[in-house]
């Protein structure tokens, strides 16, 4: 394997995301959250502008703004003047707004604004590489950790809760692992199709597991095929690969809805 | 309150509960005990599921002291019409979930609860009332000698709620646990019953499904037109007898 050729640093980066995005994604599917999801990607902007500005690093500022966002939320919630999905829509659209004037404050005129929106994976280097294989294997040795109080909880809050399950310290677990997903895929998707990452490849996989794990066994495999038919599929046709990825995660999607003569949907 | 002579399960001494200025429970006093049924009812709003939450624990009373025998197990049905989990699970691994671990356990519990055909379907293939009796099974699954039921047939039509209070019935007099249940059909109060408490914050009355059943506070809170409608479901009752009420 030649760490010196940039599509191959770009192909392990990709994988290794998708390994660790798979398995997250699928709380996101279960638990309802992929516009959530989205709003916090959105916000990651803010967390780079952040991170320049402090000289914090971009993982520590996305994680602070998603962090940050994710309270708002809780706070906007309770209005009930305002529906749940008004306010994500709020917080979405403002924070990405909020990201990109920031941006500009801090990085003057020469920010390379398309490669934050949708990634710049080719640029990938080898220290990049080594950040998400470890902040990868970090991830989901946490989520192993966490996955059945997270799982129970996810389930049924009020029957986790009942059984002593620490419901609201395990969705912001959650909050926090997603966004550190989230400040490692940005770079590979950007931050406007991150949130596909997560929830396209465990939707596909929703459609032939029978139990949570061999959900998320099932997904990491959908996800690495979609990296891998993506990169190639951008390779030849000489079109971007952020984009190409999601668009292979999703004709992926579109093949698992079609009905298999052998395989009777699940429900 | 009769505390010498009742083995006292789960009660409430004068708990009230307050968030800001609303007033959600007022100086409520409750008893269950061993082997009992006791329904609470009463209008929405009244603070039904709040005085629920703060007996098992999950809510602090702002007043008051919840007293439980040192012994007691409680097994809690959630109020959840629908099963809403996107999660692929089948209904046996969702009961061995609850914490036990024993197959036998699991095939036990879950042919009290007549679901035992259901074990291998997946979670969101169920029906509401299947939903209910699995809920239920996975209660029995943790041996409660109390069981906690909010709204138990809130999504299950007038069968099947008959044959899930014929259930509950059974299971008291089988396996002898107290049950405390909290409903808001009017149209029906359990017959086998014993205790019926009558909640608008405060306990207005309790006693007997037939004594509430003519209680003029009871009359006050759900209206002359709604009381009429109040059929006591006559289970375990002589023939005749819900004449005298009719």
């Amino acid at each position: 394997m030649d760490l010196d050729d940039f599509f191959m640093r770009a192909l392990l980066a990709g994988i290794g995301i998708a390994i660790v995005a798979a398995p997250l994604g699928c709380f996101v599917v279960w638990r309802r959250m992929a516009y959530f999801g989205d709003a916090m990607a959105h916000s990651a902007l803010i967390g780079v502008a952040l991170g320049i500005a402090i000289g914090i690093s971009r993982p520590a500022g996305v994680v602070l703004a998603v962090g940050i966002l994710a309270v708002l939320f809780v706070v906007l919630e309770r209005k009930s003047w305002i529906s749940g999905d008004t306010g994500l829509g709020i917080l979405a659209h403002s924070s990405l707004a909020l990201g990109l004037v920031a941006l500009s404050l801090v990085g003057g005129r020469g920010v390379n604004y398309s490669a934050y929106l949708f990634g710049d994976i080719l640029a990938v280097s080898r220290e990049d590489l080594l950040h998400i294989y470890v902040f990868g294997a970090v991830l989901l040795a946490a989520l192993l950790v966490v996955w059945r109080p997270l799982l129970s909880a996810t389930v049924h809050q009020d029957l986790a809760q009942a059984e002593g399950v620490r419901v609201y310290r395990m969705r912001a677990i959650l909050i926090l692992l997603i966004a550190l997903v989230i400040a490692l895929a940005m770079q590979l998707v950007g931050v406007l199709l991150t949130t596909s990452l997560l929830i396209i490849p465990a939707a596909t996989a929703r459609r032939y597991a029978r139990t949570p794990e061999s959900m998320a066994v099932l997904a990491v495999l959908i996800g690495v095929l979609s990296v891998v038919f993506g990169m190639y599929g951008s390779l030849w046709w000489d079109v971007p690969s952020g984009p190409s990825i999601v668009l292979a995660a999703t004709g992926l999607f579109v093949f698992s809805l079609l009905p298999l003569p052998f395989f009777p949907s699940p429900d | 309150m009769n505390l010498s002579k009742k083995d006292v399960l789960l009660g409430a001494r004068g708990v009230s509960l307050r968030r800001g200025p609303s007033v959600l429970l007022d100086h409520v006093d409750i008893d269950v005990g061993a082997g009992e049924i006791v329904t609470i009812i009463g209008p929405n709003g009244a603070g039904k599921t709040s005085l629920l939450r703060v007996l098992l624990g999950l809510v602090k009373p702002t007043e008051g002291e919840v007293e439980r025998r040192a012994d007691v197990q409680i097994g809690y049905l959630p109020q959840q019409p629908r099963v809403d989990s996107l999660v692929p699970m089948s209904v046996s691994r969702f009961l061995a979930m609850g914490g036990s671990r024993s197959k036998n356990a699991l095939v036990t519990a879950s042919r009290e609860c007549g679901v035992e055909n259901r074990l291998e379907a997946p979670l969101r293939s169920l029906s509401g009332g299947e939903w209910q009796r699995v809920l239920l099974a996975r209660a029995l699954l943790t041996e409660p000698n109390l069981l906690v039921l909010d709204e138990p047939t809130s999504n299950v039509d007038f069968a099947g709620q008959i044959s899930f209070y014929e259930l509950l019935s059974e299971l008291r007099n089988r396996r002898g646990c107290g049950i405390l249940m909290v409903s808001h059909d009017l149209h029906m109060v359990m017959g086998s019953t014993d205790i019926v408490v009558c909640l608008d914050r405060h306990v207005c009355c309790s006693g007997s499904a037939e004594a509430i059943a003519h209680h003029p506070e009871y009359a006050r809170l759900f209206a002359p037109a709604t009381a009429s409608m109040l059929a006591i479901y006559p289970h375990n009752h002589p023939a005749g007898h819900e004449k005298e009420h009719a």
